[in-house]
């Protein structure tokens, strides 16, 4: 029978049924930070019990680290007491810990692919949403709970419902200033903040394949916010000539072995999605956002839509400060936010950096790079990004999640717009009262460079 | 894992579409590292001013609305995979949010913490809405062995789904690694089939 890419690595994995059509599937790669593992190891601990794999499970503290002056304590208190914890429960369950101050140190999506973790047909979960990203290699990635971080860290295991499926293929070539950002906020804007609940999604066609292993993750990355739990993209050479050499990617023989068996993971001709979908590339422009979901996003010459009066949506312009039937472009910006684990890799900062190269922030701007991890930030110093960001007026950080969600030092002033090529403009995400924009890197670059929302496109 | 089956409350309502984890338990508020206490900062923006004095306009602050069922608009719970969110619900005292549509991952954390989500149609929520808006005391009543919601002021009743698995696990209070553990030799098996 005809599979999917999904069905493969699915049915690859299922160690049992459970009564009434949940299945106990195997977990090849648990991800674990400071936030949502205290818990986890606490109910080990109340039940004797000890991580089942460990070599299974990495850490690493990214969503509360400063990005200045990592080699002092952590000021604030909680946040510092939050990494400290987590150090001891590695150390006590002997879970390998990449914590702050260690060269393999960042943002738990970018290390994981960087260093040769992530990789074809696995299966991978972190107590994060955004492990999403790791699709983008042709695993199934997905955010868990809490209580199934106890679940994985004690029996690597987990209980789970099998999604529905939907492909959404995009074909084409996508206009120059279009970036693979703007691709997943155009497929959010058409199927709504909620619309793929419930699925598992692949992404396919000519314009996906043609992306480099940097922009994939962009848009698996935000599958969540369209309520998917996850997106994969079938593996093929430019995910090959990623993986092979990093650090704990197969060597020798097991090289060869794997990359047999990862060319077998694509869906088969013939094989059924529960939805389809599909755009060409050349009906997408630049995109931002001008709600406080992702779904509420537009092409930068577009203007925001009539929300036939719904309360929410009236709710979410007058939190933002915008209104029916106006555009974005020329708006006046004060804040410009680039990183997280949806735009924190090289690829992202080249780009930021060739763009503003001899060219000045705007006096309104307060403008901010914040690289994904420790080896992003080493390469764009070795690669003198640095300079070139520094000398426009940006403000080039230390790796961590930083402004993406108002839980560390870097925060976004209440009232203050802010173009953020982060993932969610939720109310208050990026600080109590903030206003979040999404954009792409270019996007977010030129507005740093003009204090106002331009269509980059005219760059080009 | 707290059981539940039968339960009888009068209830909140929050109809707003789209309500994110963000909003249920704000990012700062995520650093302590047990699971009691946050319910004081649910929904913490939309409760309390910046100075920490409640904002009337809130629900939550209107002494009206009481009970230990949670009613809200669609696709509520989207966003972040913070258990947190469940755990602010169920130490403010909610044991059953209803709505029309729940992410997924917040529906999981919900029933790994003995919180029951029900989805109803839209046409179903909006009578519950009605229904408190003419009586803000009105109550709805919940038997998830019967798989069954009541509006008791108007006797409108909707069946849920809810799957045959995690019905079992609320019903008698377990968690699903009291199942994972106990197919432990089976998780090895799997193992050394793939070695």
């Amino acid at each position: 029978m005809a599979k999917t890419l999904f069905d493969k690595v699915w049915d690859a994995h299922t160690v049992a049924e459970v009564e009434g059509g949940m299945s106990v599937v195997y977990i090849d790669q648990h991800l674990i930070h400071e936030v949502t593992s205290p818990q986890a190891f606490d109910g080990l601990r109340a039940r004797s019990i000890p991580v089942f794999r460990p070599e299974r499970t990495l850490a690493t503290a990214d969503h509360n680290v400063p990005t200045k002056d990592q080699h002092l304590p952590i000021k604030e208190e909680l946040s510092r007491f939050q990494v400290q914890k987590l150090k001891d429960n590695c150390d006590e369950f002997g879970v390998t810990l990449y914590g702050l101050g260690h060269p393999k140190q960042g943002i738990v999506h970018v290390i994981g692919p960087e260093l040769g973790i992530t990789k074809p047909g696995m299966t991978i979960v972190c107590g994060d949403s955004h492990t999403s990203t790791h699709g983008a290699f042709g695993s199934i990635a997905f955010g868990i709970g809490t209580s199934q971080v106890e679940q994985v860290l004690a029996t690597q295991c987990l209980i789970l419902q099998k999604p529905k499926q939907m492909r959404i293929t995009i074909e084409g070539e996508l206009s120059p200033g279009v970036l693979s950002k703007d691709i997943v906020l155009f497929i959010i804007s058409k199927l709504t903040a909620a619309g793929g609940t419930g699925f598992f999604i692949e992404y396919a066609g000519s314009a996906i394949r043609s992306l480099s292993m940097e922009a994939r993750m962009t848009i698996c990355n935000m599958s969540i916010e369209m309520g998917a739990r996850g997106g994969l993209i079938a593996p093929d050479q430019t995910t090959f000539d990623y993986v092979e050499g990093r650090e704990q990617a197969p060597q020798g023989d097991d090289w060869t072995k794997s990359l047999e068996h990862w060319k077998t993971l694509y869906t088969d001709e013939g094989a059924s999605f529960d939805e389809e979908h599909r755009w060409d590339a050349s009906e997408i422009e630049p995109m931002v956002t001008y709600g406080t979901n992702p779904g509420m996003g537009m092409g930068v010459t577009e203007s925001i839509p009539e929300g036939g009066g719904s309360a929410s949506f009236e709710k979410a312009l007058s939190y933002m400060g915008l209104s029916e039937g106006r555009t974005l472009e020329n708006h006046p910006v004060q804040y410009v936010f680039i990183g997280s684990c949806t735009n924190s890799r090289i690829e992202d900062l080249r780009l930021v950096a060739d763009f503003v190269k001899g060219k000045k922030i705007a006096s309104n701007i307060s403008a901010m790079v914040v690289p994904g991890s420790q080896q992003v930030s080493k390469q764009a110093q070795e690669e003198g990004l640095d300079k070139i960001l520094s000398a426009a007026g940006f403000d080039f950080r230390e790796a961590g999640c930083s402004a993406c969600l108002g839980m560390n030092e870097d925060k976004i002033p209440a009232g203050a717009y802010c173009v953020s090529t982060s993932n969610r403009n939720f109310e208050g995400r990026q600080g109590p009262g903030a206003r979040t924009i999404l954009a792409s890197p270019l996007m977010a670059a030129a507005t740093a460079i003009e204090g106002k929302i331009v269509d980059v496109r005219k760059y080009m | 894992m707290d059981k539940l089956n039968q339960l009888t409350s009068s209830c909140v309502p929050l109809p707003i579409e789209d309500v994110d984890t963000d909003q249920i338990i704000p990012a700062r508020f995520l650093k302590a590292t047990t699971r009691l206490g946050f319910g004081e900062n649910l929904f913490r923006d939309w409760r309390y001013e910046k100075d920490g004095s409640p904002k009337k306009d809130f629900v939550l602050n209107n002494p009206t609305y009481t009970g230990s069922i949670l009613v809200a608009g669609k696709n509520f719970g989207c966003g972040s995979s913070r258990e947190h969110a469940a755990w602010a619900i169920k130490d403010y005292g909610f044991r059953v949010v209803v709505s029309s549509f729940f992410a997924d991952i917040f529906k999981g954390n919900a029933m790994n913490n003995g919180i029951l989500p029900i989805t109803v149609t839209q046409e179903f929520l909006n009578d519950i809405f009605l229904a408190i808006e003419s009586d803000p005391h009105c109550q709805l009543s919940v038997s998830l062995q019967e798989q069954m919601l009541e509006i008791t002021s108007t006797g409108k009743r909707t069946s849920f789904q809810i799957d045959p698995y995690k019905k079992m696990c609320l019903l008698n209070g377990y968690d699903d690694i009291d199942y994972l553990l106990s197919v432990q030799d089976k998780i090895e098996a799997f193992e050394s089939t793939r070695a």
